[in-house]
């Protein structure tokens, strides 16, 4: 059975793409079926994010318009056979996203795949409601900050009210993916702990990836930085994710770097 | 038989939606400032709520009605329709003339977005269904069940709102009597929406936004530091809005 999931967060720049990238690249890796959908038509990102920018040739309102088939459009990953990108049009708008469109190419995606990730736009806008429309289950992107938060609650409200399935009075499956986190900030109370998070937006943890470089780096070289650097934090972090994503029951922590004696020693004067 | 060339049928659904009713009284220009006054002590109360004119207490013409719906608009009120007055004085570009409104008093839950299933429950179209408050005992208070979340809006102005969750920070509960929140309430509550000043505010954790019994609003931030974060309930004695903690 297809699973559609959409990574949202109503606030931009808080780790969608990023985290889009990662957890399809991690599930992939698990031997799944994975397609990542760019559903930020207008300001892709997620061909770069997997280093797929030079193999556009077709998009995602290309196939909703009718004008080439679905194969036609999908991008196979250069790494892992299983993962396959569809990316959203640099130059159009999203006015040229039809319902209609957006609906079948979903459908035509679930007889091909185990997992169809759509990386949404920030906002609350049509953009972001066409992304979730679909959704069976949804990622709610939140940095420990109070507007990310609050614009997450905004979200899940959305997701309650604008989905498909909501519509039908079902629920769609919701988890928290926290990104960003910076333990050493977060006890200085400088950013909203993981029990405040949860207490407000009180839904299931996906998981807590930690503020990194290695993210950065991993964008610049054109992987999903579960591949670029797997031994790093966030690399453990998002392959924890995608594991209880599958339903595996995985113990939550916030991975850190492995630090060598100098930092141990005077590292700590810091925090 | 030529039906295979048959139009498609286009289907209507009926809706209804509580409004709020503004009723100018002459001299217009002292009505504004009434107006004025009343958002100052209530801060986006109307921001963006759709609003009905009555005009049933005036004798404006079309020509003094553009420029109210202006001054209205320039204070975030948006009209959708106007009451009270004879159709072939309103020509297009104005409002819908709207008859048959009737005083809100059927159960209503609205979600910011209408195609929630809990907006579903919302007054019964007054020509649809005849009469149906005569024959259905209204109910005397809300369970909400799930969290509000930031941008929805609950609206029940029969009664009692009982939220189980939690109220989020830009959500909001308006009720006609008391509200209770069984988790912690960072949007705003307004209790007593149609003037009950017995209604009481109660929830477990206060981190709010704004509290409004009947008209009379407060701030959390000229709540006593010591009383953040903790069960409380709030009441009004006269017109003070008094807050105490519950444990
Ligand atoms: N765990 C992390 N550690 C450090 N930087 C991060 C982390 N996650 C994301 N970033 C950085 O944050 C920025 C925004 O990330 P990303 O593009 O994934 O966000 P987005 O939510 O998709 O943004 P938009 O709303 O614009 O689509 C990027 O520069 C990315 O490298
Ligand atoms: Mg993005």
């Amino acid at each position: 059975m297809a699973n559609v999931v959409v990574v949202t967060s109503g606030k931009g720049g808080v780790g969608k793409t990023t985290s889009t990238a990662a957890l399809g690249a991690a599930l992939a890796q698990a031997g799944e079926n994975v397609a990542v959908v760019d559903f930020d038509v207008g300001l892709r990102n997620l061909d770069l994010m997997l280093g797929a920018e030079r193999r556009v040739v077709f998009d995602l309102i290309n196939v909703v318009q009718g004008v080439v088939r679905l194969q036609q459009a999908l991008i196979r990953d250069k790494r892992i056979d299983t993962l396959w990108l569809l990316p959203a049009s640099q130059t159009r708008d999203k006015d040229a996203l039809t319902d209609e469109g957006v609906a079948r190419v979903i459908a035509d995606l679930r007889t091909r795949f185990d997992w169809i990730l759509c990386d949404s736009p920030a906002g609350i806008e049509r953009g972001a409601t066409l992304a979730m429309r679909h959704a069976d289950g949804a990622i709610v992107v939140t940095n420990p900050e109070v507007s990310s938060v609050r614009d997450s609650d905004r979200i899940i409200g959305l997701l309650d009210a604008k989905t498909e399935k909501a519509e039908r009075g079902e629920r769609i499956a919701k988890h928290i993916l926290i990104t960003r986190f910076d333990p050493a900030r977060a006890n200085r109370g400088e950013m909203l702990s993981i029990a405040d998070v949860m207490e407000i937006l009180s839904l299931p943890l996906l998981g807590i990836i930690p503020e990194s470089e290695e993210v950065l780096r991993a964008s610049n070289l054109g992987a999903p930085v579960v591949l670029s650097n797997p031994g790093s934090a966030p690399s453990r972090a998002y392959a924890d994710a995608a594991r209880r994503l599958m339903g595996e029951n995985v113990d939550m922590t916030v991975p850190s770097e492995k630090r060598g004696l100098f930092t141990k020693l005077f590292g700590r004067r810091a925090a | 038989m030529h039906s295979q060339v048959r139009p498609r049928p286009v289907h209507f659904r009926g809706r209804s939606y509580l409004a709020f009713a503004l009723a100018p009284e002459p001299p217009v220009t002292d009505w504004l400032a009434d107006l004025d006054a009343a958002i100052q002590r209530s801060a986006g109360f109307f921001a963006g709520r759709p609003a009905v004119l009555d005009l049933a207490n005036t004798a404006l013409s079309r020509a003094d009605i553009v420029p109210l719906i202006k001054e209205l608009e320039t204070r975030d009120i948006r009209i959708m329709g106007i009451e009270g007055a004879d159709p072939a004085d309103f020509g297009p570009g104005l409002p819908p003339v709207l008859t048959n409104g009737r005083p809100a008093s059927g159960r209503e839950m609205v979600h910011e977005t209408s195609q929630a299933k809990a907006s579903e429950a919302k007054t019964p179209d007054a020509k649809a269904k005849p009469q149906p408050q005569a024959t259905e005992p209204q109910p005397a208070s809300l369970l909400v069940e799930n969290p509000v979340r930031s941008g929805q809006t609950i609206y029940f102005p029969n009664g009692d709102v009982v939220v189980l969750g939690s109220v989020g920070s830009g959500a909001e509960v308006v009720a006609g009597g008391s509200i209770h929140i069984y988790g912690s309430l960072r949007g705003r509550a307004m209790a007593g929406a149609n003037g009950n000043a017995q209604a009481r505010i109660f929830c477990r954790r206060i981190e709010a936004e704004l509290l409004a019994i009947s008209g009379y609003y407060r701030t959390v931030d000229d709540l006593e530091v010591d009383l953040r974060h903790r069960p409380v309930q709030a009441w009004l004695e006269g017109d003070v809005m008094l807050i105490a903690a519950l444990d």
